[in-house]
């Protein structure tokens, strides 16, 4: 099948897809069923772009002229073809966690949040494939708002008040920041197509590069940077699949993408460097991975403390782009694939833990190892990864990071890099400990509640696996990430 | 055929004006409303084929009777007026569309024929407005349009209603007198009401004093018309207490018809003639469209009432066209000449899904909307749409408006960057006040209000054109790009 068929059916499945969600209300079953078959068609069309993507090619797809100089067009490179293949694939495995959760826990208003979550891989999807800035800020603003009812999904006052802070700070940056960065972008250089080596060369001087990153980095406020990152714990009142798909599937795995595909496209990684206009950045960044590290570290809500480890490790991805270096890039593209496997591992066993033993907490989780053996495993795994411990794949994308932070000689990031590492272990270890090695308390014995539901011990070991086999099979990831890095100018 | 193409223009204006006895005579409301109805449509149809004319053959002339110009009275239509007109009477239509409707509600069936004679009647004097070439009958068109909305705000079932009316027929009493006063000083200097030949005339004009005193009564008359803060305080009364149909029609057009006239007559006759008034017009106008922004959206924010939420947010919309005017460039007029067009599809949307909601609920107080999100979910879908578009999500014709005010704003260079901030605040505020509705509506009923349905087809037929026509010109907005962009460089053309 050509490409632009490929494409074109990678942006519609999905949105089809949720069009049919949602006349199947009266039927769970077969609303499930599509659901999955949407979700396993998506990656069938995704997959085959890859190779092609691999060779060197460059497959695109113009929509329509909005304006002259603005164009709703789609082009794959390597960024968003990986992008592309994380999102798609582990919707599959979402969506059969989801299943699972939403019949155990007797959720309301399913269908609503199955058709805004195909609406939301749609919009995540549009966002891979975009073309240029135009593209890509219209399906980023579609995916805050789709996102919006999964958030406010629970319908309570509480969840209502999150659902404003979300949207608040998501609409409220992008707004403000974003879309100033971008129409300054478009004044100074005429165009808004992503072309390596950026479009900027010659037309700004350091200073302006050096504000138009900053409108952009915190503009982009799903990537979570401090302070525009408040939205993220207040998310967490959403159910766990919906923490998983903002966490690890889609909208902070859209903010780092776009932060990294801006620096690379649109400013130019040689062109900031030779202005010296992202020095301040790393060190952004680096509050922002201790910071949130050390909000984990206090945190007793299970949910809470993995959302503050997500905002500390998305700002190891701003930090290594930050640094401009080939390796770090690699590394900071790896992160990406890296903490989305490790993170939605993470967020299942929370989810497992309420379904089967309805507990939140961390204090809670003395000796829940033993009623829970698979889900504690996966989550252990996944722990390990995000402490950069072989063989799982967060430690590949961690070597590759100090890899090109001692390459650069940033001495303070590497420090920053071995602190946050310590108070991962810090934050991560002690739950696995109590959880093993602790013996549970009276009531949590009389329980005896065993596993979650089968889907979603099933997903859990699924994506656990797939953060050991991506150490080994890290190849195609690898190379995608190289063409990023070392990209023709 | 073509003797009605060479006679658009005055078909024009003559369509609703002519209509408006006829209707008068028809007591039966269903006769009235269908007779109006066919007056606006083919008012619309000639828009359209005015439009096709001035695509083929540029801007038309024509003379009244066949007097010439400067002493017979000349119709003028360039790219600004078209679109001006396209608004206007497709303005006019969807309104209509809902009054059938809607109007049962609030004016009684034996007086029904009345309002729509008043309905034709402010209709033609819009129309006038923009096709008038001279100043003298711009004011005899805007005299006949506001006494004849005057009525069909009072037909609101409110005692309200009359206290509003009150009040904008004092401050627009006020306003045309200004405006007449400042046509009668140019008209003593120059000897000439067409508005090309007062161009010419001005020239020659050695005293320039009384031109600009001239000037400063006509802006200050036409920004009480248009609703400019902080001359707008007749707006927000006049909008809420008014029939649901009313709201729609005046919310798409009348401000937009005194910008019109105040842009046309200042770029036309003032800007090139007065030395440094680009200047006095930027520095006026500038801060009062961006104090119209904030303190627009700001009240908004707090308003209880969902009709004068809109009417305050339009006054913040307002401030966002003067804001592109007053910046005196191409980019800058076309942003607020296309905003005109963009903001008349979104709010024209917003008080039609209103209409649907007070059917249903009655009354348009935010508290009783709570539920409607459930139980009206295609009306609600309609007006996030629109509201999406006021707040200039990308994809939405107000995104485009927004595009163009940003760009223009970075193109004047350092102090362009709070402008910048500006407007993209007032889009923050856009998103909280529409979102406080959205939330309202969405979130668990006050009342256990379950015989509610909803809206007739028809209604959502009329709310979701113009909310779906918002996305399309959003993502091709080549036809009001394009008249805007004529204008705009029309008007600056007469500044060299």
């Amino acid at each position: 099948m050509s490409a632009e068929y490929l494409i074109t059916a990678a942006l519609l499945i999905p949105f089809v897809g949720a069009v049919l969600i949602a006349t199947q209300h009266r039927s769970p079953n077969r609303r499930e069923t599509v659901t999955l078959v949407t979700a396993v068609a998506l990656f069938l069309c995704v997959l085959p772009l890859a190779p092609q993507v691999l060779d060197g090619a460059r497959p695109g797809l113009n929509v329509l002229t909005i304006m002259p100089g603005l164009d709703l067009r789609f082009e794959i490179e390597p960024l968003g073809m990986l992008f592309a293949l994380i999102a798609s694939g582990l919707w599959i495995v979402n969506s059969i966690y989801s299943i699972g959760y939403m019949r155990a826990n007797n959720e309301k208003h399913q269908t609503r949040f199955y058709v805004c979550f195909a609406g939301a891989i749609a919009s995540t999807i549009g966002i891979a494939f975009a073309a240029n800035l135009v593209t890509l800020f219209l399906f980023y603003e579609i995916l805050t708002l789709i996102t919006y009812p999964l958030v406010t999904h629970a319908g309570t006052q509480e969840a209502r008040r999150s659902g404003r802070i979300y949207l608040g700070f998501l609409v409220g940056s992008s707004v403000t920041f974003l879309l100033a960065a971008i129409i300054w972008t478009f004044s100074l250089a005429g165009t808004l197509e992503f072309v390596p080596g950026g479009i900027l060369a010659g037309s700004a001087s350091a200073s302006v590069m050096a504000v138009l990153l900053a409108l952009f980095v915190f503009g982009i406020g799903k990537a979570a940077l401090m302070p525009v990152h408040f939205w993220l714990p207040a998310a967490m009142v959403a159910p766990t699949p919906v923490s998983s798909l903002l966490h690890a599937v889609a909208v902070v795995k859209a903010g780092v993408f776009c932060v990294v595909k801006i620096v690379v496209y649109v400013l130019g990684v040689e062109h900031l460097a030779a202005l010296g206009s992202a020095d301040w950045l790393p060190y952004v960044a680096g509050f922002t991975i201790i910071a949130a590290s050390v909000v984990a570290l206090r945190s007793d809500n299970l949910k809470r403390r993995l959302a503050y480890s997500t905002v500390s490790q998305l700002s190891y991805v701003i930090l290594a782009t930050a640094l401009l270096a080939p390796l770090s890039t690699i590394g900071a593209v790896l992160h990406i694939a890296a903490h989305a496997v490790s993170k939605i591992t993470l967020f299942f066993a929370a989810g497992a833990i309420y379904t089967a033993a309805h507990k939140t907490k961390v204090s809670e989780l003395a000796g829940i190892g033993r009623s829970m053996p698979i889900t504690m495993t996966a989550f252990t795994i996944a722990a390990l990864s995000l402490i950069g411990v072989p063989p799982m794949v967060g430690f590949l994308s961690k070597w590759f990071i100090v890899q090109g932070v001692v390459q650069s000689e940033q001495y303070v990031s590497l420090a920053v890099i071995l602190i946050s590492t310590l108070l991962n272990a810090a934050y991560f270890l002690p739950i696995v400990y109590a959880a093993f090695f602790q013996d549970p308390s009276a009531s949590e014995k009389q329980a005896n509640h065993g596993e979650a539901p089968w889907p979603m011990v099933l997903a859990l070991s699924v994506t656990a696996f797939l953060t050991i086999a991506l150490f080994f099979f890290i190849g195609p990831v690898l190379e995608l990430a190289r063409q990023i890095a070392y990209l023709p100018q | 055929m073509s003797f009605l193409t060479s006679e658009l223009p005055a078909l024009q204006v003559a369509v609703p004006l002519l209509t408006a006895p006829i209707v008068l005579l028809l007591q039966d409301r269903r006769l009235a409303w269908a007779a109006a109805m066919l007056a606006s449509i083919a008012s619309f149809f000639i828009s359209i084929l005015l439009l096709d004319a001035w695509r083929g053959g540029g801007d038309l002339s024509y003379a009244m009777g066949g007097w010439q110009a400067p002493f017979g009275i000349e119709l003028y239509i360039d790219a600004f007026a078209v679109l001006m007109l396209l608004i206007t009477t497709g303005a006019s239509t969807l309104a209509l569309g809902v009054a059938v409707v809607s109007l049962d509600d609030e004016v009684p069936a034996e007086r029904q024929h009345l309002f729509y004679t008043a309905w034709l009647l402010a209709l033609s004097g819009l129309v006038g407005i923009i096709v008038a070439g001279d100043a003298f009958n711009i004011f005899v068109f805007m005299e006949v349009s506001a006494l004849a909305t005057y009525i069909l705000i009072a037909g609101g079932p409110q005692r309200q209603a009359l206290t509003a009316v009150f009040k904008y027929l004092i401050m627009g009493t006020i306003g045309a007198t200004f405006y007449l006063i400042g046509v009668g000083l140019v008209y003593m200097m120059t000897g000439t009401l067409n508005l090309a030949d007062m161009e010419l005339r001005i020239q020659d004009v050695t005293d320039l004093k009384p031109i600009l005193v001239a000037g400063g009564f006509i802006t200050v008359g036409l920004a009480l018309k248009a609703a400019v803060f902080p001359l707008h305080s007749w707006m927000p009364n006049a909008y809420t207490y008014a029939p649901n149909a009313v709201s729609i029609f005046l919310a798409a057009c009348s401000t937009k018809v005194a910008l019109y006239v105040l842009l046309r007559f200042d770029f036309t006759v003032f800007q090139g003639n007065l030395p440094g008034h680009d200047v006095q017009f930027s520095g006026f106008l500038m801060p009062l469209a961006v104090l119209a922004i904030l303190a627009g959206s700001a009240v908004a924010l707090s308003e209880r009432n969902l009709k004068r939420l809109l009417a305050y947010s339009s006054i913040a919309q307002i401030g966002y066209i003067l804001l592109g005017a007053s910046f005196v460039s191409v980019t800058g007029l076309t942003a607020g000449i296309v905003h005109m067009f963009n903001h008349a599809l979104a709010k024209s949307a917003l008080f039609v899904a209103v209409a649907c909601l007070a059917l249903r609920y009655g009354g348009s107080s935010l508290k009783g909307l709570a539920g409607a999100g459930r139980q009206m979910p295609l009306t609600m879908a309609g007006f996030v749409l629109a509201g999406l578009s006021l707040i200039g999500v990308p994809g939405t014709a107000g995104f485009i408006t927004k595009w163009h005010l940003v760009l223009a704003a970075i193109e004047t260079g350092g102090s362009g960057f709070v402008f910048v901030g500006v407007i993209l605040v007032g889009s923050l505020m856009a998103l909280a006040y529409v979102w406080r509705v959205v939330e309202i509506a969405y979130s668990a009923p006050a009342t256990a209000n379950d015989d509610v349905s909803e809206a007739p087809w028809w209604l959502l037929l009329m709310l979701w054109v113009p909310a779906l026509a918002g996305i399309y010109f959003g993502l091709q907005p080549q036809l009001p790009l394009e008249l805007s962009g004529e204008a705009a460089v029309s008007l600056l053309k007469h500044l060299q």
